[in-house]
């Protein structure tokens, strides 16, 4: 059996990823590849902590939890690539930090 | 030798060396995504990602969350931000580096967040080892079918929801309004 603290390790490194690709990327669709690396990130943690339960045949709540979660990523990721497509087609750019309309 | 005894690690079973192979390729994904300038290759390391995620979920006995995860992630989610990376190409030609100017914070931010993490995660007392060994593997799908349309069922209907909306926004959104 797969001790739970790699599980947790392995979240952890891919949630530590994600975020300097959110924080550190240029581009706005290398940015959505890192949110949707975190929300993985998250999602294994549901999953080991789920196995790693009392009573996880009869208490499915960490699966649930992670079906949830994977719904939700692909509304997100819907609407975002929609945004990146709609921004590209006003301003021909998806670059970021070109996109600052919006300061004062 | 020196009266300290050497800790012996423990031979790995077949469940950890098959965790040790995915959980790499899954690593290898993620820098694939973080590090690589060219956006498309970052794509194809993510779906190495997500297919190592699948595989360490089933290697966690939760089946039907794997198949979710190819069908969804794998299937769905790489699709569409590969016909995003290829209708907003050319702004890639510029020799722009793919990073931008806070990304040396970033990476200093993100390390600080990976040494707390993971040192929280293997110090807390967490119970370390399965409690019990799942036997029928059937009950787990039942019951989770069943909580859907009990106890999560509020939540299920308005997710029903969510994602309806999001794509008919998703479509007025992306629409070519000439």
């Amino acid at each position: 059996m797969v001790p739970l603290d790699w599980y947790l390790i392995l979240s952890a490194f891919l949630f530590s990823a994600g975020l300097y690709a959110a924080l550190g990327r240029r581009n706005a669709i290398a940015v959505l590849m890192g949110i949707e690396l975190m929300l993985n990130a998250a999602n294994i943690n549901l999953v080991a902590f789920w196995r790693f339960s009392v009573d996880p045949a009869n208490d499915t709540s960490g699966q649930a939890f992670a079906l949830f979660v994977i719904a939700v990523a692909a509304a997100e990721v819907a609407v975002g690539l929609a945004l990146v497509i709609s921004i590209y087609r006003n301003r021909r750019t998806v670059n970021l930090d070109e996109l600052d309309i919006l300061k004062g | 030798m020196f009266g300290i005894p050497i800790p012996i690690p423990p031979i790995p079973t077949i469940p950890q060396l098959v965790f040790f192979g995915i959980a790499a390729m899954t690593v290898v994904g993620a820098l694939i995504v973080v590090l690589a300038s060219n956006l498309f290759h970052n794509a194809l390391g993510l779906a190495l990602t997500f297919f190592g995620v699948a595989g360490i979920y089933i290697l966690a006995e939760a089946e039907f969350v794997a198949v979710s995860q190819v069908l969804v992630y794998v299937g769905a989610i790489t699709t569409l931000i590969s016909f995003a990376i290829m209708l907003t190409r050319g702004m890639m030609k510029g020799g722009v580096s793919a990073r931008n100017q806070q990304s040396g914070t970033a990476l200093i931010i993100t390390l600080l967040t990976f040494l707390v993490l993971a040192a929280t995660m293997r110090f807390s007392a967490w119970p370390r080892q399965a409690t019990a060994p799942i036997l029928d593997f059937e009950a787990v799908i039942r019951n989770l079918g069943a909580s859907f349309v009990n106890e999560y069922v509020i939540a299920f209907e308005l997710l029903a929801l969510l994602l309806l909306v999001a794509l008919a926004g998703a479509i007025v959104l992306a629409r070519d309004r000439k």
